[in-house]
Parts: structure tokens; C-alpha cells; sequence
């Protein structure tokens, strides 16, 4: 799960992280205020979406806005956020589609000496959380990995004992950091380490982290995003969650307890497991044909739950054939032979559906879609069902 | 033979009384298991179609022997359940849960490397012997008992490569599904040990999916250790970067994780790659008839 960047800084504002004074807005007169408020002569305009790369990017409505300002008055701040809200930014990680902007964030300029990089990640390699920091702070971290990889310092750490003292010296020195700097770092990395184990994070990270004329640390930036599967016991968190930012059909379908991913091809496909959703988008590919969504059923799947999966599948217009690939195991293919009628009766398709049946189940589920009268392509196996499907759409 | 599991296995299920659990215990009775007993703290001394029901693994260990654990209990108390199960000596655990908290997992795996226990999943279909002991959720008919060993990060992707090696003639001698988190007990490496030891495993498949470096890591391995016939297929080719496709684990992030990559260290290694998911079972015959040649 994600989150704005202000309720990231609010919760290192809460740890002790440090961040520099802001204020969230939602009109054009407020940024005004705000920028008095803070008092200084310089302050920063940030669009809060739930995407990087905000500073690059432009609004579609306005292409020379971009979503990261330095404003020097109250008035430009005001212009600047007019120019932003209810606007749409597009950056590299939004899709061509952008983002509205419906907040911002004012925040008080800082002397900057230097921008580093930090971010706290799982490794999976190691099953250890890791801290890493650059030299190459500002930059997109992954080109650094790809281009300098001789520039990213890590250390792991146990997430019952934290990110040890020893280890900040060393990263410290790696990064140039020395002086008084050097307590302000200790405070700054072992307070943000436990921040990520306590709030069950799955990223914490700052890009860039400057280092200020006075030697200290401070987080310019802040992006947090959390393990889903600890939301039980992170209210606190699941109260920061913003529907806006979500896809509409990924919402309805996550209270379904489908689990289901909008892409921009035409083929719907409808699965269950998702190993077996991914390798049917990949077979989809293969036979020439773009998978219009990746949607797993789960294993328990009631026909109510395959109906609103159906429902949600047929809500988008890109959608030009139906694949139904199931192989029971829990999952049974009578429950969604009945869920296809039920759909049928209901909404009706419109378009070519090709169904694939296997396991649990199966010959009443065939029993069930013979005997109705829903037009029906059926297919035998996997290689069969991506022909017919990709078939059926360019015919 | 077989890794793991086999006719003499006994096993329990913790969270017997869910309703998943009563299910699945049914089944894998039914299958020829030899369910011994169950598990759900205050209903020690109940019973599931005679199956007694503990309190603790402890009680159940000292009155069944039970030597393996199937659980079902809510992910919030997961992690707990396999640390019971752990401390009371069990050598075989299938956590089928899913969503457990990933760092629970950190603090399990770092656990669990010092005993003699070994974790399969959680968020994981269970493992099957055919013929044997089932302790999963995977359907057993269309299991044949053979020679091949199957594992794999995605149930119903397994139950499609079983269905394709028993369809081309292929039997299997076990099958592990390893689980779809980011942490899991058991990696493909663990197995490829196993199955190379085991004298009953003539070939090897392996069903990765895009995301971590799970796959990469036990390509090198194969390489190096194993001399057995391997195939393996890769799902996710086509999955959008950034976007958790189902599985927690299964996620490109930072550029790393592709199924290009992963598909490259497999083939550098040796291993026969099926292009298509509809090519498990022919990919395994190449990769025997290669073998031989």
C-alpha cells in the first residue's frame, strides 16, 4: 500500500526523522498563506500523487507546469498551485494517463550542501531488510544500480535488533559524512530502520537526503509504501490510504476479494491462481493477441464473487474477447460454469467468450454450459484456448 | 523413495476446526494420508471425524507421533503456529496460509535455519507424494505416482504442469509448491538437493514467476550440482513492471525480477526453458531426451 509524501513526512516528523516545516493545501489561496506562514523567501511546490518522477513531469493541461516548483513569493505560490490543482500530471511512473492533483505540499527551503540517497528495502536474496545509501542522491536510483552499482552502499539489518551504530559509521565513511554529521546521520538511519520495522514498511525511501550547510540531515523527500498483508495491525496506516490514487475497477474488485490488475490490451481474461493468470497472459502473447487485464479468482471463489468478476471484466470498452482459463483444484469448474451463466443472463456478452475447463468438477461444469445457451467457444487446452481467443478477435 | 513426504509420513493439521481446515484434513484422509490428529488451542479433546484434536503440537506429537503439519490457522497468527510446530520437533511443515506480514517471515526464516525443520510456503498449495501422503489443497486425482519431481512458486501452475507430464506419460515422484511470498521456508535450491539425492526422481521441472532472484540463484546451482534432466518455465513474461501480479511476491521492481533474465540464467545453465506454459510437459521430454543423448 502507498502513500502521500506529507503523510510520509508525518510520520518521520512523529519518529524524529528529520523534515523541513510544511503545510498541505488544496487551493490556490491557501499555498499563498502557507508560504507567509513559513515565513522565508523561498519555498517548494510539490504535487502529491502517489508516482515519482513528479519534478520531470508536466501537467497534460498545461505542459511547461511541472510537478515540483521553487517559488520566492506568496503570490507565485498561488500561482503555481492553481496552475497544479485539478490538474493532471503526467511523469514516467504515472502511465500516459497522469494523475490528478488534488493536494500540495508547501515546504520552507533549505541550504543544501549535499544530496545523497537512502532507502530501506527486503531483500530477498538475503530475507533481511537493507539499507541503502549513494553519493548519487537526486538521481534515479535504478540507473545508479545499473551504471554505478560501485556507488550504492548496504548494510542488512535484524529487524529485532535494528541498524547497529557500527554500521552507520561505516556507511558514514563510504558516504563522505564526517565531522558532526556523523551523530546527526546516527540519529537520522537507526530512528528511520525502526520506523520500517515498526509500520511494517515494504520501502522507505529519501531522494534525495541533504546534508545542510550546518551538517545535518533531513529528508527532501520522503516515500513510503507498506507490507498489505500487515494492515490488520497498522490502523494508523490503513487510515492514510487514498482511493483516488487507486484504479475504480481494482478497488471494486479487491472488495470482491478478486485480485485484479487493469492492463491496455483487449483480451479479458478471467483465471484462477495466479501463476496460472500470469503464464494465460503470457500464452495470450504469444499467440499475438494483448491481455486486457490479469484476474485471479482465487481459490474459493463463490458465483457471486465470478459474477461481479465478470461485471468488472465487461466494464471496460477496450475488451473485444472473454478468456476463461480454469484449472480446478479447490476452485471448482461447476461454480464457474454457473457464475458464466449467471453473467450471461445479466450483462450479457457481447463478445466471442472462449472458455477452458480442467480439474475439479469439470464434466459438470461442461454438463452446465452445454445445457445452457450462452454462445460459447470451447477450447481444450491452453495452446487451444489462445488460438481461438486470438482468432475470435481478429475476425 | 521420494523427498519429504511418503506412505509412513504422519500428519497433523493445525487449525483443524477452521473450516478450511476440517476440508482440506478430509481430503488428504480421503487421498491416503495418514491423518493423525489436529490442532486448535481450547478444543483439546474434541474430535473431527475421529480424528482427535490437541491443544498444543506438543500434546499431539507425544500422543500421535506425528512427524508433519499441514496449517490453516489466520496469517495473523501464522508465524506463531510454525514456531509451535518447530519447537515440538516437526520435520515437515506446510504453512498453506496466505498473507502472512513479511517481516513475521524475516524473524521465522532467520529461526527455523538452526533446527532440523523444514518449511514449505506459507501462502503455498501443500506437497504431494502421489500415491502416498497428500498435506495440501492440490486436487490428487490428477496426480500419477512417476519420476519426475515438480516444484513451483504457483499452485494451480503446478497442477497444470502435472496434468501435462502425466498426460505425455511422465508420473511424479513428489511435488512441492514453494509458495508465492516474498520469504519462504524453502527455495528451489533446497529442493534441487533433495530431488538429486532421491533415487525415485529421474527428471526435474521447476515453475518460477517473475520477481526476486529465486530463479537465477538456482540456475547457478544447477550448474554447478545437478545432474539430473531440468526444465523449468518462467510465468509473467508479460507482466507490467512495478505492479504485484496476485502473489507478493511476485513483483517487478527497480528493473530487477524480469522473466528475460530469469530465463536466460536458466538457459545458461543448461536447462530446458518450455517457451509457452502449454510446453511444460514437452519441455520435460526434450530435456530427458537431451539428457540421454
Amino acid at each position: 500500500m502507498k502513500i502521500h509524501e506529507f503523510q510520509a513526512k508525518e510520520l518521520f516528523a512523529q519518529a524524529g526523522v528529520a523534515v523541513l516545516a510544511n503545510r498541505v493545501v488544496t487551493t490556490p489561496e491557501q499555498a499563498a498563506a502557507a508560504f507567509t506562514e513559513l515565513g522565508g523567501n523561498i519555498a517548494v511546490v510539490k504535487a502529491q500523487i502517489h508516482a515519482g518522477g513528479r519534478g520531470k513531469g508536466t501537467t497534460k493541461e498545461r505542459p511547461e507546469q511541472h510537478g515540483v516548483q521553487l517559488v520566492h513569493s506568496a503570490e507565485q505560490a498561488q500561482e503555481v498551485a492553481e496552475a497544479l490543482l485539478g490538474n493532471t500530471l503526467v511523469t514516467i511512473q504515472t502511465g500516459p494517463e497522469g494523475k490528478l492533483v488534488n493536494q500540495l505540499l508547501v515546504e520552507e527551503g533549505c541550504d543544501i550542501a549535499r544530496e545523497l540517497y537512502l532507502g530501506i528495502v527486503l531483500d530477498r536474496a538475503t530475507k533481511m531488510p537493507v539499507m541503502m545509501c549513494s553519493t548519487e542522491g537526486g538521481m534515479e536510483i535504478e540507473k545508479v544500480a545499473e551504471e554505478t552499482p560501485e556507488l550504492i552502499f548496504k548494510e542488512h539489518f535484524d529487524p529485532y535488533f535494528g541498524l547497529q551504530g557500527y554500521q552507520v559509521r561505516k556507511l558514514c565513511s563510504k558516504l563522505g559524512i564526517t565531522g558532526s554529521s556523523i551523530r546527526s546521520a546516527d540519529k537520522f538511519m537507526r530512528t528511520l530502520c525502526k520506523l520500517y520495522v515498526q509500520l511494517d514498511c515494504s520501502l522507505a525511501e529519501i531522494n534525495p537526503l541533504v546534508v545542510t550547510g550546518g551538517g545535518d540531515l533531513i529528508a527532501l523527500d520522503a516515500k513510503m509504501s507498506f507490507d498489505s498483508n500487515a494492515i490488520f495491525r497498522q490502523h494508523a496506516i490503513g487510515n492514510y490510504r487514498d482511493l483516488s490514487e487507486e484504479e475504480p475497477t481494482e478497488i471494486r474488485a479487491a472488495e470482491a476479494d478478486l485480485s485484479y490488475i487493469k492492463l491496455d490490451g483487449n483480451i479479458a481474461c478471467l483465471v484462477n491462481g495466479a501463476g496460472l493468470a500470469m503464464s494465460t497472459m503470457d500464452i495470450i502473447k504469444l499467440h499475438g493477441g494483448e491481455p486486457a487485464n490479469f484476474l485471479d479468482v482465487g481459490g474459493g471463489a463463490n458465483k457471486d464473487q465470478v459474477t461481479e468478476a465478470f461485471r468488472i471484466l465487461l466494464s471496460d470498452s477496450n475488451v473485444k474477447a472473454v478468456l476463461v482459463n480454469i484449472f480446478g483444484g479447490i476452485a471448482r469448474c461447476s461454480t464457474i460454469a454457473e457464475a458464466i451463466v449467471a453473467a450471461s443472463k445479466e450483462v450479457g456478452f457481447e463478445v466471442p467468450l472462449v472458455v477452458r475447463l480442467e480439474g475439479t468438477e469439470v464434466d459438470e461444469g461442461r454438463r452446465i454450459l452445454e445445457e445452457s445457451d450462452v454462445d460459447i467457444i470451447t477450447a481444450t487446452d491452453l495452446t487451444d484456448a489462445a488460438t481461438k481467443v486470438c482468432a475470435a478477435i481478429s475476425a | 523413495m521420494s523427498i519429504l513426504i511418503n506412505k509412513d509420513t504422519k500428519v497433523i493439521c493445525q487449525g483443524i476446526t477452521g473450516g478450511a481446515g476440517t476440508f482440506h484434513t478430509r481430503g488428504c484422509r480421503d487421498y491416503g494420508s495418514q491423518m493423525v490428529g489436529g490442532v486448535t488451542p481450547g478444543k483439546g479433546g474434541q474430535d473431527v471425524d475421529g480424528i482427535p484434536v490437541f491443544d498444543t503440537v506438543m500434546d499431539a506429537v507425544e500422543s500421535t507421533g506425528a512427524n508433519a503439519t499441514m496449517i490453516f490457522v489466520p496469517a495473523p497468527f501464522t508465524a506463531d503456529a510454525i514456531l509451535e510446530a518447530v519447537d515440538a520437533g516437526i520435520s515437515t511443515i506446510a504453512a498453506i496460509t496466505e498473507g502472512v506480514p513479511v517481516l513475521d517471515m524475516v524473524r521465522v526464516y532467520e529461526i527455523i535455519q538452526d533446527t532440523n525443520s523444514t518449511l514449505i510456503g506459507p501462502n503455498c498449495p501443500g506437497l504431494i507424494t502421489p500415491g502416498e501422503c497428500k498435506i495440501g489443497i492440490m486436487p490428487g486425482y490428477i496426480h500419477t505416482p512417476g519420476t519426475v519431481g515438480i516444484m513451483s512458486r504457483s499452485g494451480t501452475l503446478t497442477y497444470e504442469a502435472v496434468w501435462q507430464t502425466s498426460n505425455v506419460g511422465l508420473g511424479q515422484s513428489t511435488c512441492v509448491g514453494l509458495g508465492g511470498d516474498p520469504i519462504v521456508g524453502t527455495s528451489f535450491i533446497d529442493l534441487f538437493k533433495l530431488y538429486q539425492a532421491d533415487d525415485d526422481t529421474e527428471a526435474i521441472m521447476m515453475i518460477g514467476e517473475i520477481g526476486g532472484t529465486a530463479e537465477e540463484e538456482a540456475a547457478a546451482y544447477v550448474a554447478e550440482h545437478v545432474t539430473k534432466p531440468v526444465a523449468a518455465f518462467i510465468a509473467g513474461r508479460t507482466a507490467p513492471p512495478g505492479k504485484r501480479m496476485g502473489h507478493a511476491g511476485a513483483i517487478i521492481s527497480g528493473g530487477k525480477g524480469t522473466a528475460a533474465e530469469k530465463i536466460k540464467a536458466l538457459e545458461e545453465a543448461g536447462i530446458e526453458v518450455a517457451e509457452s506454459p502449454a510446453d511444460m510437459g514437452a519441455a520435460l521430454q526434450r530435456a530427458i531426451a537431451n539428457h540421454s543423448a
